[in-house]
């Protein structure tokens, strides 16, 4: 076995990993603060991609672009609570969920209608196809440049949800609605943090992968990459959104590599779904997620 | 447990919150009709009554999450609107819950800190840097909550994931949690249930501590009918909604439509 050829592909699929973790992150933060799979984090990504790059190509410096979008993304979760989750407020979340499906093909519809669905070309200077050597491996350097920007997000929701006032308000809702309240935390502003923090994370994973792959529509499919993240990882762990993702990453690359010589090639696309077929067998609440316990 | 000492309390009648002949239904179930009842500043009132006789809607009135059809509800003095869930705890009122509502991934000291969130300005940006005004208020914030571990005996356990403890303990936390707001009104749903002797011992302990040392108003419901007549200064009795007795734990013990209702006799 060529050991430098192996660790080029398991660094690979790393890195590709990283691009998983980075949507799977989205929909963590909301199913933690509110228990709902947010179907529309797909087009999340997509809408605020095509903001970005539009703005761009108006000319807009990349900076305020930024801002701007950051901006817009809080502007898409203020509403978001307004027309949604107020009205729906304490209903099942199975309702919220097929809610979540609409807001999806509505953020799929607005954005192409106000930003138009050409591709757009997002180019952040680093060269997609540079790679640099270490031993006799090539590392590509777009995957460890967009590891380090997945890396970093990850530190500072961390250490947001950990150590500031309203990232504890951000965990007392999440673990428990009801007392939230009695302590005096308001339940919509808090959603509107979740969901303004959720479109910040997909305006991060929509410029990288829109850098990767051209910001057009196929960017919202990037989504069911995220679903076998989750289940690996478990719905409520933001590092389980991480380890998820590595695993989903390496796990495809690996397989596609040493596995497609014996059952044939294009199995990278499947096998995630089917380890997390296997780790919902054995662990059904993910590696990272919470146990569920009821008391009968 | 000292229990004359407490009787002997000077008697201030200041009425905190006055409950004016309110009725509430779900439905067709009448959960309360034509209730009257008023908290007397600084004292201990118990609600009991057999299940399903309105003990928890009652709670749930004075804290608000309920509004009444019928009646109204002063507070201070003043008719109380409306309010929204999560600004019952600006008024100055907190509570537990029968079935604990702790946030479980939190250690015990996390809990009782998120308890002061109305206290806390927000700031992100000083907080971030943990810088000057952020610094101070985390420290100061900080400092009370230890205040009430201290009080509460967990010093222990302080930095332990709730989800952990045992029930008791569970318990006591979350009346820490509730303390940690600086109530003017506690609000306790069923305090003492599933507890051993020993713990319920010390959970009356601190009931009456929490009353004696801060002046904290407590509203109890409670099933254990030897610790409500220890501890309450007054008690009310509810039956299928209607409240049928309402006066010191020995006033109460004798009513004969009381002691029927608990019997089952009529």
């Amino acid at each position: 076995m060529d050991w430098w050829f192996f660790i080029e592909v398991f660094v690979g699929g790393l890195l590709s990993g990283v691009m998983y973790s980075l949507v799977a992150l989205g929909f963590v933060l909301i199913f933690k603060a509110s228990g709902v799979f947010n179907f529309a984090q797909g087009a999340m990504v997509l809408f605020a991609a095509l903001t970005f790059v539009r703005l761009l190509e108006m000319g807009v410096p990349a900076l305020l672009t930024m801002a701007i979008t950051i901006g817009v993304m809080i502007l898409l979760a203020i509403f978001i609570e307004r027309v949604m989750l107020r009205p729906l407020v304490n209903q099942d979340l199975i309702i919220l969920f097929m809610a979540t499906i609409g807001l999806n093909y509505f953020i799929e519809g607005f954005a192409q209608l106000i930003w138009g669905s050409h591709v757009g070309v997002l180019d952040l200077g680093v060269d997609q196809y540079a790679a640099f050597e270490i031993g006799n491996a090539l590392i590509n350097k777009f995957d460890v440049w967009a590891a380090l920007i997945a890396g970093s997000l990850v530190l500072v929701l961390s250490l947001f949800f950990r150590f500031t006032v309203i990232g504890r308000a951000l965990r007392a809702v999440a673990d428990d609605h009801q007392a939230a309240l009695s302590v005096g935390i308001p339940l919509s502003t808090i959603w509107v943090y979740v969901w303004s923090t959720a479109g910040i994370v997909a305006l991060v994973a929509g410029v990288v992968w829109g850098s990767k792959l051209g910001v057009q529509f196929a960017i919202s499919t990037v989504a069911l990459k995220a679903i076998p993240v989750l289940i690996i990882g478990g719905f409520t762990s933001v590092p389980g959104a991480i380890i998820g993702g590595l695993i989903v990453g390496c796990g495809e690359k690996l397989a596609e590599v040493y596995l497609g010589t014996y059952i044939g090639y294009g199995i990278e696309n499947w096998f995630p779904y089917m380890l997390a077929l296997i780790v919902l067998m054995i662990r059904p609440e993910g590696l990272f997620g919470e146990k569920i316990i009821e008391r009968v | 447990m000292n229990v004359n000492a407490k009787n002997n309390k000077s008697a201030k009648l200041e009425v905190l919150m006055d409950i004016k002949d309110i009725s509430l239904s779900f439905g067709g179930l009448k959960a309360l009709q034509n209730v009257n009842l008023h908290i007397q500043k600084g004292e201990i009132l118990a609600i009991i009554g057999p299940n399903g006789a309105g003990k928890s809607s009652m709670l749930n009135v004075i804290s608000g999450i309920y509004i009444p059809q019928k009646g109204v509800v002063e507070w201070k003095g003043k008719l109380r609107k409306k309010i929204a869930p999560h600004d019952i705890a600006r008024m100055g009122i907190a509570r537990t819950f029968q079935n604990i509502a702790l946030f479980r991934g939190m250690s015990a000291l996390e809990n009782i800190l998120t308890g002061r969130n109305i206290l806390m300005k927000r700031n992100l940006f000083l907080e971030a840097l943990y810088l000057g005004m952020g610094r101070k208020q985390e420290e100061e914030h900080r400092q009370k909550a230890e205040e009430i571990i201290d009080f509460l005996e967990i010093q222990s356990i302080r930095k332990t994931p709730v989800a952990r403890l045992p029930y008791g303990l569970q318990k006591r936390v979350e009346l820490g949690r509730a303390l940690a707001l600086e109530p003017e009104l506690l609000l306790l749903d069923e305090p003492m249930a599933g507890m051993n002797v020993e713990e319920k011992e010390d959970m009356c302990r601190f009931i009456l501590d929490v009353n004696e040392q801060f002046g904290t108003t407590i509203v109890l419901i409670e099933h254990d009918m030897g610790v409500v007549m220890d501890i309450s200064d007054r008690v009310a009795v509810l039956d299928y909604g209607i409240k049928i007795a309402d006066g010191t734990p020995d006033e109460v013990r004798s009513e004969q439509k009381v002691i029927d209702a608990y019997l089952g006799a009529g």
